[in-house]
């Protein structure tokens, strides 16, 4: 049901958006099943002259089992959620399958850098290529990510990879994600960081091999043109009557005064 | 018991010299008036808090406008608003009405002793409460503004200056929760002696009525869960101003530890607000279905088992939060875990019903619309609980929308329902039912408006704590935008339909329908006294021969048998 709203990128998105109907239909069918027994019961028994109410104490054998069992069905789905949300944690969190290329998120009051690992495949050599709050990743590969921070705790989201971790200053946190979807997508910062908490966002582009050589030829040549930027001044469907970010009247521009 | 005896009749000595202005409602030693203040202090604090949400939400739905009553939101306002609204609402309202209001009002009413154990520690807890009021509420106006770190105060940003750059309203926030905490740990040393040792003679522990019970349970839960927070609070206030370093990286700390000692009490705080709303929401049920509680020991029984588990289920807070990923594993486990005693305790609750002659009062209206309302915040937990679905979760408007979903039926709906049936006992008169049904409906409904579709925008991936989404280019479209403007939409509603319950209850003061000592014809001893009941309480200390929910008994004329009684009635 998720897939409705934001589309999933990533190889791991659709067992997210499994466990998410899984729960669904659960709780769904506890909840509906719970609410009409109460409003069945709120309505067979509401006050009618000369009917007096039951004497039930509820402590009887044969009157416990009303209560026990629910619970023990609850116990028998508590299970199967907890297999299910283990089972995904596990795939998503605990298990880091071999990578195809590794990139370097860093983050900081209130913008993020991102380190590109380059033709060499690998991170800290001489060939990173270097980006403010734009991501580029080739479809279909894997990717490790080393999340850093420099200042406070930051949050590195992408809703369609179906992805959030933490990052802290002073830790390096490692994880993967494989994106599946070309498309330009949001990264969020969803842990607040401060006064500029609602404006630290980023893009990632997820791209063809082909448009990926083309795009990391573009930055080291300098003719790059940012899709971050781009989106933001020109976002798919604007707010209705919002300011826009680049006006002197913006947020952004009033935050910057305020220093 | 022979002492309490003793007590009632120097008391009742004591009446006779007339108490002034001062002595009667401004350092008052009196249980009923000490939760009065409290009540009072509690709904000041409920409209500072309903004014934030108000400019905060105008901001989300017309970004960048002035706001009528407010002004401008920049970012720096908005980050203050949100945060002093959680911490508003969670330490200065459900805490102070819920457990200090409800918990001084009733605890010596419904056990049958004159007062409080220690009145004076009584008078000292809402004086210190009144203090962090009144700091809290300057730290908005300091250099820099209020604190704007979100309520959970996660350092570095909360412990250093340069990051937060609201040098003194961090502080200044700090010293008011902890002073919070402080009246909070004497009003609970006074509801747990109190409980224990002043019992009417004939009240064994199983005839104390359920509400009594869970306002004790969340007490004492309260006391062991607070140390860790007291302790982390001085750490990070050291860090604020005297430069160590228990949460910074850079000079060997660790930030995560924060997260542990902070959510090792504030897991355990959801549970203490909410215990005290299922107490008296059982007591309006009972009394309006005409039913005994269907397994009062079931109920205490499952209720303690839910006040252990949630000691141990804290880390769900911090899945993604840097934590070692196989913890999770246990946490998920425990978190999950806890829907059984939870789903237990609302079973009773539907069961109660069953065979019952219901009338739809005004407080039984609200009792139902929490225990409805409240079934749809638990069940949606599970989801966050689920640690594979927290990753998309965390720190969304799914989380926004489901905690709500909790607190507002806990804070709101059933403090109302307890409100409107304990208000004849507190002022002598009666609410007007019309006004109360308009305000219930009128409460409930925008209620549901505002936080459903935050669900909807929370499964779009809308994150939290952001002032304009124009930055997010995925979460700026019309369709989003159209359920932030609905959602505010409700919430004037919703404030507005507040503005009769005002009238109402104030008005009610004076020229309600004047109210007999048991209006509602419920067993519990507080219906004995006259309504308002005198300084002292009882004229005679009553025995107690039954337990609190013996309504509709066989061999019986009335369909109600008070505690007191020793005949039939």
């Amino acid at each position: 049901m998720i897939e409705y709203f934001v589309k999933n990128a990533s190889s791991y998105g659709g067992e997210i958006d499994w466990l998410f109907d899984l729960i669904t239909y659960i709780v769904g069918f506890w909840f509906l099943l719970t609410f009409a027994t109460m409003v069945y019961l709120l309505l067979k028994f509401r006050y009618r002259e000369g009917v007096p109410a039951k004497y039930i104490t509820g402590d009887r054998h044969n009157e416990k089992k009303w209560i026990h069992w629910p619970h023990n069905i609850i116990i028998v789905f508590d299970v199967v959620l907890i297999a299910g949300a283990i089972w995904v944690w596990v795939l998503v969190k605990q298990t880091m399958p071999p990578n195809d290329d590794s990139i370097q998120v860093i983050a900081q009051q209130w913008s993020w850098s991102f380190v590109h690992s380059g033709p060499d495949g690998k991170l800290g050599t001489d060939d990173d290529i270097k980006t403010v709050n734009d991501l580029h990743v080739e479809v279909n590969k894997v990717y490790h990510f080393e999340l850093q921070s420099r200042d406070v705790l930051h949050n590195f989201a992408v809703p369609a990879f179906r992805l959030r971790q933490d990052m802290i200053p002073g830790r390096t946190i490692a994880g993967w994600f494989e994106p599946t979807l070309t498309g330009t997508y949001d990264i969020q910062c969803a842990e607040m960081c401060g006064h500029g908490h609602g404006i630290m966002s980023a893009a990632v582009t997820v791209h063809t091999p082909e448009s990926y050589q083309k795009t990391m030829k573009a930055i080291q040549d300098g003719t790059y043109e940012s899709d971050y930027l781009r989106r933001l001044n020109s976002p798919p469907t604007p707010i209705p009557g919002t300011v826009k970010a680049s006006d002197p009247d913006s947020y952004a521009t009033l935050l910057a005064k305020s220093f | 018991m022979s002492t309490a005896t003793a007590t009632a009749q120097d008391h009742a000595h004591e009446e006779h010299h007339e108490m002034g202005f001062l002595e009667k409602y401004i350092f008052p030693t009196d249980h009923k008036m000490i939760g009065m203040q409290y009540m009072f202090t509690g709904m000041f604090m409920a409209a500072v808090g309903g004014y934030f949400a108000y400019a905060f939400r105008m901001q989300l739905a017309f970004p960048g406008m002035d706001v009528p009553f407010f002004g401008q939101v920049t970012p720096q306002a908005y980050n203050m608003l949100v945060t002093n609204h959680g911490t508003i609402m969670i330490f200065w309202v459900a805490m102070p009405v819920l457990i200090a209001g409800f918990g001084n009002y009733l605890i010596p009413l419904m056990i049958g002793c004159d007062d409080m154990v220690f009145p004076r520690i009584n008078r000292l807890s809402y004086q210190v409460f009144f203090v962090s009021t009144v700091v809290l509420i300057l730290s908005f106006f300091v250099q820099g503004g209020g604190f704007g770190g979100a309520w959970t105060a996660y350092p570095p940003l909360s412990s250093v200056p340069e990051y937060n750059l609201t040098n003194w309203g961090s502080s200044l926030w700090l010293v008011a929760v902890a002073l919070e905490i402080i009246a909070f740990l004497l009003g609970g040393i006074n509801f747990i002696t109190t409980t224990m040792n002043s019992r009417a003679p004939g009240m064994k522990m199983m005839d104390i009525p359920i509400v009594i019970w869970m306002i004790n349970i969340a007490v004492i839960m309260f006391m062991a869960s607070v140390g860790p927070l007291i302790a982390g609070a001085v750490m990070l206030f050291m860090d604020q101003r005297i430069g160590t370093t228990f949460f910074l990286p850079s000079g060997g700390g660790d930030p995560i530890l924060w997260q542990h000692l902070f959510w090792f009490f504030g897991h355990p705080e959801v549970y203490v607000v909410l215990f005290p709303t299922l107490g008296l929401v059982a007591d309006v049920i009972t009394t309006f279905s005409r039913k005994k509680l269907w397994g009062y020991r079931t109920i205490l029984y499952t209720t303690i088992a839910t006040g252990g588990l949630a000691f141990v289920v804290w880390a769900h807070h911090q899945f993604i939060a840097g934590i070692d990923p196989r913890m999770a594993n246990v946490f998920v486990v425990t978190t999950l875990l806890i829907s059984i005693p939870i789903a237990e305790i609302m079973f009773c609750y539907i069961a109660t019903l069953f065979g019952g002659s219901i009338r739809f009062t005004v407080p039984m209206l609200w009792a139902i619309g929490f225990l409805m309302t409240f079934l749809l915040g638990g069940v949606t937990g599970i989801y966050l609980g689920a640690s594979g679905l927290d990753i998309y979760f965390h720190d969304s408007y799914f989380v926004i929308a489901h905690f709500h979903y909790t607190f507002f039926p806990i804070t709101i709906i059933g403090m109302f329902g307890a409100l409107y049936y304990w208000y004849p006992k507190m002022f002598g008169r009666h609410l007007n039912e019309f006004w109360g049904k308009v305000h219930f409906w009128g409460t409930l409904i925008p209620f549901n408006c505002i936080f459903l579709p935050l669900f909807l925008l929370g499964m779009a991936g809308q994150h939290r704590r952001i002032y304009n989404y124009e930055h997010f280019p995925d979460l700026a479209s019309p369709d989003l935008q159209g359920m932030r403007v609905f959602a505010t939409a409700s919430l004037i509603i919703m404030l507005l339909f507040q503005i009769p319950f005002l009238i109402n209850f104030f008005g009610s003061m004076f020229i309600g329908r004047k109210a007999e000592p048991n209006p509602w014809k419920a067993n519990t001893l507080e219906w004995t006294v006259p309504s308002p009941p005198g300084h002292g309480n009882f004229k005679e200390l009553p025995s107690v021969y039954r337990g609190p929910y013996e309504y509709s008994v066989p061999g019986n004329r009335e369909d109600y048998w008070p505690q007191h009684m020793p005949d039939r009635n």
